[in-house]
């Protein structure tokens, strides 16, 4: 399968997270579109991974070069579902002190 | 070399510490005590002046060099003096002169203020410092420094009353009219420095100086320097200031206004004489010739109808300095400082006289309210008259020589100049005697009390009288020409080592044409004054009209000068103020306060504070990152 | 066309229509529902690519465990249709465009990274078998492995602090 549909295919899904980011006020919708685009990246990586694999078992039929792209995607599931723990108590706390998760009133920043 | 000459930078230095001690002592001395040191330092310097003259006839001279006042790259000029003939004879003039004003002013100023007494004689002084230092520099740069010091001078004593307004706009009038044409002789003095690298005389006047010109570099040296001279010397079409400049005290106008500073003009050409000589130059003696001409003539025609007593004698001037341009551009040069020289003794003597008059009648300058004065002021009614003569050119007296000198070069050149010039030499002795008999003579016109107060001036005033009066007799009989006693031009003689040997003076004229024009000016003359004693004998009161009011208002000069240059730059001034300044600068400087103002209210909108917003912006900003790295970058 | 083919394209227009579906819906349990489509259908783009470890992790982790905790927070905050705050209209046809502007670059960009060449192995290949990435994980990477323990713990310490009340 050429790489170029992959790379197609995660520049899409990449691109409709950050419009989800830009569009959406609600803070849950907005980390999960986060979330998306992780998984955009993942799909590449684990793309590229294999790619790189089969040039690699071209020359070397007993190759292991691309695990670290696989490896990785498996660091950033790690890293994902400790961010989203954290994430989603923040929400959590926002709720309750503001009942509500627009990010609107999040305008804290400003002062 | 041990002798005089080494000291010679004594001359100049002792009319400055004459102008410091003064200037800066004005609030402590005495009159007594500021006149003593303000006559003094010039007796002084008049004493080294006559050593140094005896000396330079004696046939040395000096180049003296003290440090370099400028040192820039190749280029060094010298702090340097130049004492040959022609500065020692310009000495003399100056100090002498001078010293006999700054006697005459310690009477006639004795009125003001000692505050404003000391101010006189410190400004005296100095102009006698930047004179001399004017005269006896070695290069360019240090007379163009005299040169602007003795416009400045000029500037400070025509504003010496600074509470009469219109005296401080005759003052401002002399010096912006001047920066004209110090304007002109700077950019010539550039030009030498850009064509044959240094400035010094020697240099520039040497043979390999002036190989170094090529023939429009020299028409336009000459013509830039002739400029400057105008503007110094009250040529066309830059004279109108001397006239206005006689708001100054009248000792003031004898100095700087006859004797010496108007001189500056004649003396720089004379001095320049090798350069006007050239045959590239030819040209530009033309335009002198014509322009001196041209300004003695209406100059001239102008005093006809003049009713201010110092105004007559301001464009008398004028016009006796177009003679001397005339002279320059004949290329008698001798000629032409023989003339400075007359005309210093009598122009002295006839503006110190007037001054007489004018401190007689309490102030009163028009001379529609004298009259009859001669009974009175009879040393002055003397003295006076002897000057008009001299200045009318009736032989022996100093005038006739000169100008005769002047007649000659004109007629060698060309006898339609002659005969020019000979008509506003008749013009002179018309208007002089105009004024010496409605001054003098007939019936006293002026108020009761003015005849009560009429009175002969102090002996510090008529001492220089007669002493001047007695110079204007004799001072011709240094340049008695050929025709009379062989080897009688002993000024001519005198001078001939810095004067380029003239084209062809005097000798080519048989003895005969000369007697026959000396007649026919000397005749025409004194048909002149008896024409005019007729006139004026019972002076009547009487409104001019015709061509007498446009002699009366000076040929309107200052309204076209006000019209063709003043209010066009006022114009051009209120344009620049009113469009320029306000709507364009300063709408420019407002735009860019507002527009900071304005973008900087937008721009606080974004700060929103609005996470989202913050997003939206970051993304632009890869947007525009990607966009540069993937699409320009390549 | 072969059955890769088939499955590449339909797992594609899965993931694309699903993700959308997730950004556009007013209902926030729906994009939820949405965004666990997408990942099953990234999942299934991980076992075509022969990335079996990573396709189960990503359904046990992310389809599973992640996705509910976002139910549950939702649910928990009674979001529904009506409280779903909406941004005004303006600011969201920015926010398309911009996104559009930058697939748009990034697509110009990369359209001729990847040459004929360079193919990404489908179905066949054994690196993103557990036995492998197991090897190399417990060997070259044991050192992160370990430390990204201590981050779950103090995602977990941090978690509980944040979410304690008062």
């Amino acid at each position: 399968m050429p790489i170029n549909y992959y790379i197609l295919l995660s520049v899409a899904l990449f691109c409709i997270g950050i419009v989800g980011v830009l569009t959406r006020r609600n803070a849950i919708i907005i980390f999960m579109c986060i979330e998306l685009m992780l998984n955009a990246v993942n799909l590449l990586l684990v793309a590229f991974s294999k790619m790189h694999h089969l040039k690699a078992a071209a020359t070397n039929a007993a190759a292991t070069a691309g695990s670290d792209g696989q490896l990785f995607v498996f660091f950033i599931m790690v890293v994902a579902a400790a961010e989203v723990s954290v994430g989603l108590a923040i929400i959590v706390m926002m709720y309750r002190n503001i009942h509500s998760v627009d990010i609107n009133f999040l305008n804290r920043l400003k002062h | 070399m041990n002798n005089v000459l080494n000291i010679a930078y004594w001359i100049p230095l002792l009319p400055l510490i004459g102008f410091l001690i003064n200037g800066l002592g004005r609030k402590h001395l005495s009159k007594t005590a500021t006149g003593i040191i303000g006559s003094g330092v010039i007796l002084g310097a008049f004493v080294l002046s006559i050593w140094v003259f005896l000396e330079v006839k004696g046939g040395n001279t000096h180049d003296a060099h003290y440090f370099d006042f400028i040192s820039v790259g190749d280029l060094k000029i010298p702090f340097s003096f130049k004492i040959d003939q022609l500065s020692s004879l310009f000495l003399l003039i100056i100090t002498g002169v001078g010293f006999l004003i700054h006697v005459y002013s310690t009477a006639y100023m004795h009125e003001e203020k000692s505050e404003h007494f000391s101010r006189y004689f410190a400004y005296l002084n100095l102009f006698v410092f930047s004179m001399l230092l004017l005269v006896m520099g070695g290069n360019f740069v240090i007379m163009f420094i005299g040169w602007e010091g003795v416009g400045l001078c000029s500037y400070l004593l025509i504003g010496f009353w600074f509470k009469n307004q219109e005296y401080n706009k005759a003052a401002n009038k002399a010096f912006i009219m001047n920066r004209i044409g110090d304007l002109a002789f700077l950019i010539a003095i550039f030009w030498i420095i850009a064509k044959v690298g240094s400035v010094n005389y020697t240099d520039v006047f040497s043979a390999a100086g002036l190989a170094k010109l090529k023939a429009a570099d020299v028409v336009i040296i000459t013509i830039l320097l002739f400029v400057g001279a105008t503007g110094k010397s009250a040529q066309i079409p830059l004279y109108t200031w001397l006239p206005d400049a006689m708001a100054g005290p009248t000792p003031v106008s004898a100095l700087i206004h006859a004797a010496t500073m108007v001189t500056a003009g004649i003396y720089m050409i004379a001095r320049c004489n090798v350069l006007y000589s050239l045959d590239a130059a030819e040209i530009t003696r033309n335009i002198i010739a014509y322009t001196g001409l041209a300004t003695a003539l209406l100059a001239a025609s102008i005093a006809l109808k003049q009713n201010d007593i110092k105004k007559v004698l301001a464009y008398s001037t004028v016009s006796q300095l177009g003679f001397m341009f005339l002279a320059l551009g004949c290329g008698a040069y001798t000629a032409a400082v023989f003339h400075v020289m007359t005309h210093a003794f009598f122009k002295a003597l006839l503006f110190l006289g007037s001054g007489s008059v004018i401190h007689a009648m309490g102030g009163d300058q028009d001379i529609r309210n004298m009259g009859g004065l001669s009974k009175k002021l009879k040393i002055t009614y003397i003295t006076f008259l002897i000057g008009c003569i001299a200045i009318a050119g009736i032989p022996p007296f100093s005038g006739f020589f000169s100008k005769d000198a002047i007649l000659l070069s004109a007629y060698l050149k060309s006898p339609v100049l002659y005969g020019i010039a000979l008509f506003a030499a008749l013009l002179t002795a018309f208007y002089m005697f105009r004024l010496l008999f409605l001054t003098f003579t007939g019936k006293f016109r002026g108020t009761h009390d003015q005849e009560h107060h009429l009175h002969e001036s102090p002996a510090a005033m008529t001492i220089p009288l007669i002493i001047l009066a007695v110079l204007s007799v004799i001072g011709g009989f240094v340049g008695i020409p050929a025709v009379f006693a062989e080897g009688g031009d002993k000024l001519g003689a005198f001078l001939s080592p810095v004067i380029a040997a003239a084209h062809g003076e005097a000798h080519h004229v048989t003895h005969s044409t000369e007697y026959m024009l000396m007649g026919l000016s000397t005749a025409l003359v004194l048909i002149m004054i008896v024409f005019a004693w007729f006139r004026f004998r019972n002076y009547q009161r009487s409104e001019a009209t015709g061509l007498g009011k446009v002699l009366e208002n000076k040929w309107y000069v200052d309204e076209l000068y006000d019209k063709i240059f003043v209010q066009p730059l006022h114009r051009f001034g209120g344009f620049l103020k009113n469009i320029i300044e306000n709507k364009v600068v300063d709408g420019m400087v407002n735009a860019v306060g507002k527009g900071v103002n304005y973008g900087s209210r937008q721009l606080r909108l974004l700060q929103s504070g609005q996470v989202g917003n913050y997003v939206l912006l970051m993304v632009l900003g890869i947007i525009v990152l990607l966009a540069i790295q993937f699409f320009i970058r390549k | 066309m072969g059955m890769t083919e088939i499955l590449f394209g339909f797992l594609t227009v899965l993931a694309i229509f699903s993700s959308l579906m997730m950004v556009t819906s007013k209902n926030p349990v729906y994009s939820v529902l949405w965004l666990i489509v997408t990942f099953f259908a990234v999942s299934g783009h991980y076992i075509l690519l022969n990335a079996q470890f990573l396709a189960i992790v990503n359904i046990i982790v992310y389809a599973g465990a992640i996705m509910v905790l976002f139910l549950f927070v939702i649910m928990l905050m009674n979001l529904n249709k009506e409280t779903e705050p909406q941004k005004n209209r303006w600011i969201k046809m920015a926010g398309a465009v911009a996104g559009g502007c930058l697939m748009l670059v990034l697509v110009a960009a990369l359209k001729d990274a990847g040459g004929k060449d360079d193919q990404a192995q489908v179905v066949a290949g054994d690196i993103g078998l557990i036995k492998n990435l197991g090897k190399e994980l417990f060997t070259t990477y044991v050192v992160p492995f370990e430390i990204s323990s201590i981050l779950f713990l103090s995602a977990m310490v941090g978690a509980v602090v944040i979410g304690k009340k008062e």
